[in-house]
């Protein structure tokens, strides 16, 4: 069965892992940088439970002589440690690349509503501009998203952007996320909020200048 | 060979499944052992006992009885139920996932739906089943006749049935709870969940976890006390090491819960912003405090699994387990690493980075003792010659699944690729591979093992088989693919996707083969009710297993052991004991004073100690809990004077419960063997109650840090709102401190003095320091309503005045007993219960006021 599975998935993957919501389809560097970690674990992954099948397997015969700390000292410690260090030295090196800085980057307010978002972000004349359901970004560049919450908790997440992050109410929380190029990407709200959960989505609109000059209706000039 | 032949049958001299397992290095404590009791005859013994242990008739039999035997299998069947219920409610949500605009639910009932099979699944199948299989095979291990505290046992059943009842009711009418079931807040609070689908939450989960304390003291009591005599702790069958973490993490896990729910009741009933952040409460406060519990609950459902394992690999490979210390370390390392991860549930809630990477750590090293024990099981088969049979079919099905479910796991762990992970169907797929895998294959495997002591049959041959292959096909059809769902951004708990076309074939592909698993369940089911009904009769003994809970008729009589069992018969074939025992050659032989007793034993070395004599069958447990049910219900109707009046039979009803332990009747020494003769438990040094009791303080005194954890989180990462300045008038304030400490430490030193009087003054002195507190929560702290601060002093305030109470009346019990001369300085009665209570309560005074008065001048 795992394997027809796995069959199907590859397949699936070989005509791409499409859809706008996909965290396999990366359109900026931290996301980029997060499934790039994703294929290194699950190729790992593989290994290890292709090594565990075999192991059990070679079990299924006759006993044999066996030496206790090679599975307890051997495997259940030294071969374990090796292989969660180096992932653990991985990730957090990955963390920190991805992490928002202080440098100077452009940062959007994103608010969060039962069941809607509000976004902010600085317009041409100074004045901020708010939309609904629709935030304007700078492409290219990094943003840092500044995310609040009026009720309940939700959370801001554009897949092909960058990881999710909380908005949670009386705190601000700060997300990086940076795409390639200009365009329109997919967001959600990934916590579940209530009744109106399912369709808190949002659009991503990324400028190729900023501040973006925005008509009445939205959209870019 | 006998690969695949039914071991009870097929039992030839060369077959190696009849080989028996070479314990021969396990069998050095004989000469230090008892001496033999003469033999009897063993038809006698089993009518004397029977009469004491067994059951009342009929359904009043059922209403009253404690014995471990029935409750256990009581809590695994009902838990069965409950997986039912939770299974269907499942089918649901597949049902409505299977299209993109599903119409089949509407929201509102889908949120239900999927909050009731997440609370169901946790806290109405998984915990009570582990409770369940502890409480009835623990005693059948360790080669005792029940569990330390039989009644407890009741009243863990019935609070667990009720509260499960209610939830349930709950949703037949349409209001279960709607927020998840990690239930946060504010979604959960009076204003965003109007209504009671969060108190029927809230109260009728923190009902059920009444049964999970009670097993959690009863099992580290039983563990701890009632090993048979010569079975050293550091030599114990690992299942019992298993559970005896279980236990210990269940006392710690299970009160930051309780408290949280506390709190969070209170919020919606009377106002008191624990977590509302615009008066300096704290959202983060309840997930911190839900996944303290939440995240050593994960690891208190693997941990009996885990135990089962590795009783029934080696039995089932014909050989001894691989790595006992390895792995007796190994469950230690993930009692006190399971504490410590809480934190990667909520990578994504703006924690820093840097605390982040100390939590990813801790996540990631806990990996470390599971392969451990997980090598250590395949090393055992490298080592034995493993049997085909059934049970060896699901453990070969957890090997699978679980690897696989802790791998996803150690990507979880990695805190970038949790942020994208985190709250989608990837987490979704990791958690059923882990707890189906982790759990329910382990506990499919425990069920065909242990299933003969049971039903004392055989199981229909093939249907277990074809069940396992359906159950395997099922599963890994439904949830495999579904992290590649989660990957393509599919969230948690959303009904409809009309946007997301290249979902459909994923969740479609789901709730196929969710059917197919479920079929494959009531398969498994239906062996199991086969078996009941149909087996053939099973003979004694059938895995040839070197356990204690072979050694014994089947199916299991009502005392276990006509004789207990002592060094020289562990370790052994069980088939070559079984005799010796039912003829009374162990310790303890037959009921001959006409009422319960076992043998409670040495904590380390399972030296003989005294003679325990255990309650018989009462509707008392009943009764206890149908009075919390009303509490219960009364607080669910918002009728909160009601509600209050209601605590009045409860404590009436402990009073009475309290009563059945004063020592009464024949107190004399007891002979268990020729020439060793034990006091009697009330006039022991360290009866099973009190060792119960320092178990039910650590419990307490876990529940009482998490009131501290509130405090200290609210003013040091709480952003919101600073509280008023008091309004308090320090002297009056300061004189209501004085008199409450003064009287607190006064009751505790004359707890010291073993007396009438003493108990008396200590009752009196309770009451003036109960009534400085209140006086003091009336008059001078601050209304608990303005800011979350001074909402938990008054929880706080609550928390002492109920310990001052409960001291009070304790020390008024202890007066009682004086009164009737039922105590004197070698029966102390309740006299050592109060004095330690009494302790613990002044000790919670200081610390409170200390933290308090700290506080205001800091």
């Amino acid at each position: 069965m795992r394997k027809r599975c796995i069959i199907v998935a590859a397949a699936l993957l070989l005509t791409g892992c499409d859809g706008n919501l996909s965290t396999l389809t990366p359109a900026g560097p931290v996301a980029s940088e997060i499934a790039l970690l994703w294929w290194i674990m699950l190729a790992g992954s593989g290994a290890i439970t292709i090594l565990m099948i075999v192991l059990v397997s070679l079990s299924l015969g006759r006993p044999r002589a066996t030496s206790v700390r090679f599975w307890t000292h051997g495997m259940g410690l030294a071969f374990s440690m090796v292989i969660l260090t180096s992932l653990l030295a991985v990730g957090l090196w990955i963390g920190e690349r991805i992490l928002p800085r202080d440098d100077g980057a452009v940062a959007v307010q994103a608010h969060a509503w039962q069941w809607g978002w509000t976004f902010t972000h600085e317009g041409p004349d100074g004045v901020p501009v708010e939309t609904d359901d629709m935030i304007h970004i700078p492409a290219v560049e990094p943003v840092d998203v500044l995310i609040t919450s009026e009720d309940v908790i939700h959370a801001f997440w554009v897949p092909q952007l960058a990881g999710k992050m909380d908005a949670i109410p009386g705190r601000t929380n700060r997300a990086r996320l940076q795409a390639d190029e200009p365009g329109q990407y997919e967001g959600l709200c990934a916590e579940f909020c209530g009744i109106g959960h399912a369709r808190m989505r949002f659009s991503v609109q990324a400028h190729a200048t900023w501040p973006p000059d925005l008509t009445s209706d939205g959209a870019e000039e | 060979m006998a690969t695949g032949s039914d071991i009870g049958r097929g039992r030839g001299m060369t077959d190696t499944t009849s080989r028996p397992i070479d314990t021969s290095a396990a069998q050095g404590a004989i000469s230090a052992d008892l001496p033999r009791n003469p033999p009897q005859p063993a038809l006698g013994l089993h009518r004397e006992l029977s009469k004491v242990w067994a059951n009342d008739r009929g359904l009043w039999g059922q209403i009253t009885a404690v014995n471990h035997t029935t409750l256990g299998l009581r809590f695994m069947a009902t838990a069965f139920v409950f997986f039912a219920i939770g299974g269907i409610l499942s089918m649901l949500i597949r049902a409505q996932l299977a299209t993109p605009q599903g119409a089949f639910l509407d929201t509102e009932l889908y949120n239900q739906i999927f909050t009731m099979h997440g609370s169901i699944m946790m806290f109405l199948f998984a915990i009570p089943m582990l409770e369940g299989l502890g409480i009835w095979l623990l005693p059948k291990l360790l080669g005792t006749r029940d569990m330390a505290f039989p009644r407890l046992t009741a009243l863990g059943y019935w609070c667990y049935l009720f509260g499960g009842l209610i939830m349930l009711t709950a949703l037949l009418f349409g209001v279960a709870p709607h927020d998840g079931w990690f239930m946060y807040t504010p979604l959960s609070s009076a204003q965003h969940s109007p209504g009671i689908n969060a108190d029927v939450w809230l109260l009728g989960v923190t009902f059920v976890e009444i049964s999970a304390i009670a097993a959690a003291v009863e099992i580290t009591v039983t563990i701890l006390r009632q090993r048979a005599p010569g079975m050293k702790l550091t030599e114990m069958p690992l299942f019992a090491w298993y559970m005896l973490g279980t236990s210990a993490m269940m006392l710690v896990g299970f009160p930051p819960l309780i408290a949280g729910s506390v709190l969070l009741e209170l919020e919606r009933a009377f106002d008191w912003p624990f977590f509302d952040p615009a008066r300096g409460g704290d959202p983060l406060l309840w997930q911190h405090l839900f996944w303290l519990f939440g995240h050593p609950e994960v690891y208190i459902i693997f941990l009996p699994a885990a135990g089962a394992m590795s009783m029934i690999i080696p039995v089932m490979c014909r050989t001894t387990i691989l790595g006992y210390g390895a792995i007796v370390a190994a469950v230690l390392g993930l009692v006190f690493l399971s504490f410590g991860l809480w934190v990667h549930h909520m990578f994504t809630v703006g924690i820093p980075h840097m605390a982040l990477a100390f939590f990813s750590a801790a996540s990631v090293l806990v990996a470390v003792p599971t392969a451990v024990q997980v090598f250590a099981w395949i090393g055992t088969m490298w080592k034995g010659h493993p049997q085909l049979h059934l049970p060896m079919y699901h453990i070969l099905g957890f090997f699978l699944t679980f690897v696989m479910g802790g791998l996803t796991g150690v990507m979880l762990a990695i805190v970038p690729f949790n942020w994208q992970a985190h709250d989608t169907a990837f987490v979704t797929a990791h958690l059923h591979y882990v707890l189906i895998g982790g759990f329910v294959f382990p506990m499919m495997a425990a069920a065909s093992y242990w299933m003969p002591l049971i039903s004392g049959k055989q199981r229909v041959k093939g249907l277990g088989e074809a069940a396992f292959w359906v159950i395997l096909l099922g599963f890994h059809g439904t949830f495999f693919i579904m992290h590649l769902t989660g990957l393509l951004g599919m969230p948690r708990r959303i009904d409809v996707y009309p946007d997301n076309p290249e979902w459909i074939w994923l969740n479609l592909t789901s709730s196929i083969f969710s059917f197919v698993l479920t079929i494959g369940f009531a398969m498994f089911a239906l062996d199991m009710i086969l078996q009941l009904l149909l087996g053939k009769r099973e003979r004694r003994d059938p895995w040839s297993a070197p356990t204690l809970q072979w050694a014994m008729p089947l199916p299991t009589p009502s005392y276990n052991f006509a004789s207990l069992p002592t060094a020289r018969h562990l370790a052994r074939d069980a088939d070559s004991v079984i005799l010796q025992l039912a003829r009374g050659e162990g310790a303890l032989a037959g009921a001959p004073r006409d009422r319960r007793e076992l043998l409670v034993t040495s904590v380390g070395a399972a030296k003989p100690d005294h003679v325990a004599i255990l309650p018989g069958n009462t509707a008392l447990p009943l009764l206890l809990s149908a009075s919390i049910g009303i509490f219960v219900l009364l607080m669910l109707a918002g009728l909160y004077g009601l509600a209050g009046a209601a605590l009045a039979p409860v404590s009436i009803l402990i009073w009475y419960w309290a009563r059945g332990m004063t020592p009464q009747g024949d107190l004399r020494p007891v002979e268990i063997a020729p020439d060793l003769v034990l006091p009697v438990s009330h006039r022991a040094t360290q009866s099973l109650g009190q060792t119960g009791l320092i178990a039910f303080l650590v419990a307490n005194g876990t529940l009482f840090a998490s009131l501290l954890f509130g405090l200290a989180f609210l003013s040091v990462v709480t952003p919101g709102p600073t509280p008023p300045p008091a309004e308090a008038n320090t002297p009056a304030t300061l004189f209501g401190i004085a008199v409450l400490s003064l009287s607190s430490v006064l009751a505790t030193l004359i707890s010291r003095r073993f007396s009438q009087q003493a108990a008396f003054a200590g009752a009196l002195f309770n009451l003036v320091g109960l009534a400085a507190i209140v006086l003091l929560a009336l008059t001078q702290m601050d209304n608990p309503t303005i800011h979350a601060r001074d909402a938990l002093r008054a929880a706080m305030a609550g928390y002492l005045a109920l310990h001052l109470l409960t001291a009070a009346g304790m020390a008024a019990f202890t007066y009682v007993q004086f009164a009737r001369s039922e105590i004197n300085p070698t029966t102390g009665g309740a006299f050592p219960a109060w004095r330690a209570w009494q302790s613990y309560t002044v000790a919670v005074t200081l610390i409170a006021l200390v933290v308090l008065i700290g506080q205001e001048v800091g």
